[in-house]
């Protein structure tokens, strides 16, 4: 599954990033592979996303959210 | 014997980094731009202890030294070129207690360049209440730094950090890292090629394309080795490296930090869940945008009265004081007026960025970006254009200027682009004057006045069109920086009263040295061409409206009202509009209006004024100049010359002319260039004549 498709309050885990896909300054932020990511809060239509990225706090729009793999953390 | 220290302050957006340096400088700190772009250059003196002197440059926010924008470049590029005269002899890190590990990616790639280096760890008030405890010592010794543990809102650590930078030449200049691991033979080969330079600078100069000295990329396509790497392969390195860093910055902080989650209070989630609802989160932001328009017209309206009558005083004492003479009048009439317009916006600046700065500083702006980007999108907006938009209709001006923090600059060229649109608060004068005369005093149902829906109608045509136009350069426009969107959601925090102040002044004479100088001189030149008439018609205006009246016994005041308005029919600017007249009638306008039109270009609001110089009223009382006004005989069909056609039609004109100098002067100043201001005024005028055209002969 994607970052797309984590419902609000949820966790989960990167597995990988789709780097063409995806800004550097978002790697920077701490959006790399083996971090937990949090939703937090979406806007209406689910888009922009509002995640805690292994302690940071950001929001990105749900395009990009669809190229980061993730895996949910109980399954 | 005084030295100067240049010192460079970076850090991460949202960690107080401006805080750090208005504590270092004080009021000592002057703002610029840096050559050729309109990123801000921000820079002060700080005084240390035994008569040493530090200046500090404040570089623009950024995550990493990897640029993804103009204000990115800036601090890449001082970094890299040691010839720069403000290349730093030291580097502070400004981070924040709770972002530490995101902020230490930025810190080891400082490092990396061997600059001395301090690291201030900001905030520090905050740790107790989140939990957090540093080992300063152990952080220190796997970091090779300094640092500074403060907080700038308990003024706490300044001191201690000053006494750092007094002994800078103390400091370790080694890496914390070895980022060259991660692909050693690329490297090492790097390093053969160019035995002379440091590493780390020739991996910045390879992946982002930035010059320094008179070294650059194509230096690097020149030797055998390096045409190998792919863009792509690059990028997968960059995030290597990114990766890399993170590993190191991990395992340090495993020791040096710990952070007792029980411990720690989150106000964040609370507020979070109100200010972001679907619901809540809306009424909120409407709630707190109308608070700013009641300041911006209501309680801004008295400073600016009181600005208004004080020039216009001061005018006249300068007239009566000073012998009578051309130069007495550029100074009353030109000078004076034309500053008088260039102040009398302080007051809403003022308080448009007194709000906005208050918004910022509390980290709710983030909140409104996060909540309006997937509405704005749909036109090619940003979340981050509706500050701008909404602070357009008080004035164009403060709104262009907060697009600044707009990252993608399509978006923010077209947030620029389509702003004027917006009603601003000029066009209020005109609107009100021309539906009193044209739409007839009834109401719907008995309720609603078609005066105030009439009005209501021109704010949503202006919001409609500012919109639109939006979408279609969205289409337009071809640019090749992707646009992307990232916004970091900071802690809520109380606004530093310091900061804000600050920032009201640091906008407010951007505007008046900016933009100011350009309104002045284009009102002096309108004075000019209104003042000044060749030929006998308005040299000798005096004597030929004194005969041509001769017989009807009027008043010395009646008569010199006269003699005004011939002057003024016969000066340049009069002519210009007889000139422009067989242009405008198909509009429905005649000649006087054709003046008005040419001479409010200088200011909207200025049309009524003329207007009334033009009939020469004498006052600009309202009532007696719409008594006048409805008196005017259109001199080709009869009846009146503002009926209905011709009023919908003129109030149509000014809803999207750019009949503003000022927006103009921003524009330029804000974009860097002619051609976009150019394009505005060309295309906002030809529309607006095209749909004043089509609505007077439709409705005629």
């Amino acid at each position: 599954m994607t970052l797309a498709d984590l419902k609000r309050g949820q966790q989960g885990i990167i597995i990988d990033v789709s780097s063409i896909h995806i800004p550097l300054k978002l790697l920077e932020m701490g959006c790399l592979p083996g971090n937990t990511v949090e939703l937090v809060q979406v806007a209406p239509f689910a888009d922009p996303m509002y995640l805690n990225i292994n302690g940071s706090h950001l929001a990105i729009r749900k395009e990009t959210a669809s190229h980061i793999i993730i895996e949910t953390a109980h399954e | 014997m005084s030295k100067q220290i240049n010192v460079a302050l970076i850090g991460n957006p949202n960690t107080g980094k401006t805080s750090v340096f208005n504590a270092l400088t004080g009021l000592n700190q002057k703002v610029g731009n840096y050559p050729g772009i309109t990123v801000e250059k921000k820079e002060g003196i700080c005084k240390l202890p035994r008569g040493v002197k530090a200046h500090i440059i404040d570089l623009p926010g950024t995550y990493s030294l990897n640029a993804s924008s103009l204000d990115e470049n800036v601090v890449i590029e001082l970094l890299l070129n040691k010839t720069d005269k403000d290349y730093p002899d030291l580097a502070i890190v400004v981070s924040d207690v709770e972002n530490l590990k995101r902020n230490l990616l930025l810190f080891t790639q400082i490092k990396d360049l061997q600059i001395p280096t301090i690291l201030v760890i900001n905030m520090s008030d905050r740790m107790a209440y989140k939990g957090i405890s540093l080992d300063i010592d152990y952080l220190e010794q796997e970091l090779n730094t300094k640092i500074a543990l403060i907080s700038t809102r308990k003024n706490k650590g300044i001191q201690e950090l000053k006494e750092l930078i007094t002994h800078y030449k103390e400091l370790s200049t080694e890496s914390c890292l070895n980022a060259s691991s991660i692909d050693e033979a690329y490297f090492d080969n790097l390093r053969k090629a160019f035995p002379n330079q440091l590493l780390y600078k020739l991996w910045l100069v390879i992946t982002q394309d930035v010059n320094f000295g008179k070294t650059d990329r194509k230096t690097f396509e020149a030797v055998e080795d390096f045409k190998t790497k792919s863009k792509t392969d690059l990028k997968r390195l960059q995030q290597k490296e990114t990766i890399k860093r993170y590993q190191f910055i991990n395992e340090t902080l495993k020791k040096g930090q710990t952070i007792d989650l029980k411990t720690a209070k989150d106000l964040r989630i609370k507020l979070d869940r109100i200010l972001t609802h679907k619901v809540w989160g809306y009424l909120i932001f409407g709630a707190i945008l109308l608070l700013i328009f009641q300041a911006i017209y209501d309680w801004s309206s008295i400073p600016m009265d009181f600005i208004d009558s004080s020039f216009a005083s001061l005018s006249e004492w300068v007239k009566n004081t000073l012998p009578e003479g051309a130069f007495t009048n550029l100074l009353a009439e030109g000078i004076i007026s034309g500053l008088g317009g260039v102040v009398i916006f302080i007051p809403q600046i003022a308080f448009l960025f007194l709000f906005i700065s208050i918004l910022e500083e509390s980290g709710y702006m983030s909140r409104v970006v996060f909540l309006m980007d997937r509405i704005m999108r749909r036109f090619g907006l940003s979340g981050k254009s509706v500050v701008p938009l909404i602070s357009g209709t008080a004035c164009a001006i403060p709104a262009i200027m907060a697009t600044r923090n707009i990252e993608s600059w399509k978006e923010r060229l077209i947030t620029i682009l389509v702003t004027p649109f917006t009603t601003c608060s000029a066009r209020l004068p005109v609107y009100l004057i021309i539906i009193a005369l044209v739409i007839p005093e009834g109401r719907f149902f008995g309720f609603i006045s078609y005066q105030a829906l009439t009005l209501m109608l021109l704010y949503l045509i202006g919001f409609g069109a500012a919109v639109g136009s939006a979408w279609i350069l969205n289409k337009i426009l071809k640019f090749n920086n992707k646009s992307f969107f990232v916004v970091e959601m900071p802690n809520y925090k109380l606004p530093l009263f310091k900061n804000v102040v600050l920032t009201v002044l640091e906008k407010t004479k951007a505007f008046v040295f900016g933009a100011g100088k350009i309104i002045l001189a284009i009102s002096i030149v309108l004075w000019f061409l209104a003042s000044y008439g060749p030929g006998d018609n308005f040299n000798k205006a005096e004597s030929i409206v004194t005969e041509q009246f001769a017989s009807e016994n009027l008043s010395e005041d009646e008569l010199s009202q006269k003699i005004e308005s011939h002057k003024l029919e016969h000066s340049f600017i009069g002519i210009a509009g007889h000139t422009i007249e067989p242009a405008i009638r198909p509009l429905g306008y005649d000649w006087k209006i054709g003046i008005a039109i040419v001479s409010s270009f200088a200011a909207r609001e200025v049309f009524v004024g003329t207007l009334a110089t033009i009939y020469s009223v004498g006052s600009d009382e309202e009532e007696t100049i719409k008594n006048r006004m409805a008196g005017e005989v259109n001199p080709i069909l009869g009846g009146p010359l503002f009926n209905f056609a011709s009023g919908i039609s003129l109030l149509l004109f000014y809803a999207f002319a750019m009949q503003c100098m000022s927006t103009l002067a921003i524009v330029k100043k804000e974009t860097n260039s002619w051609k976009w201001p150019m394009y505005q005024l060309v295309i906002m005028s030809a529309f607006a004549y095209i749909v004043a055209l089509v609505a007077y002969q439709v409705l005629k």
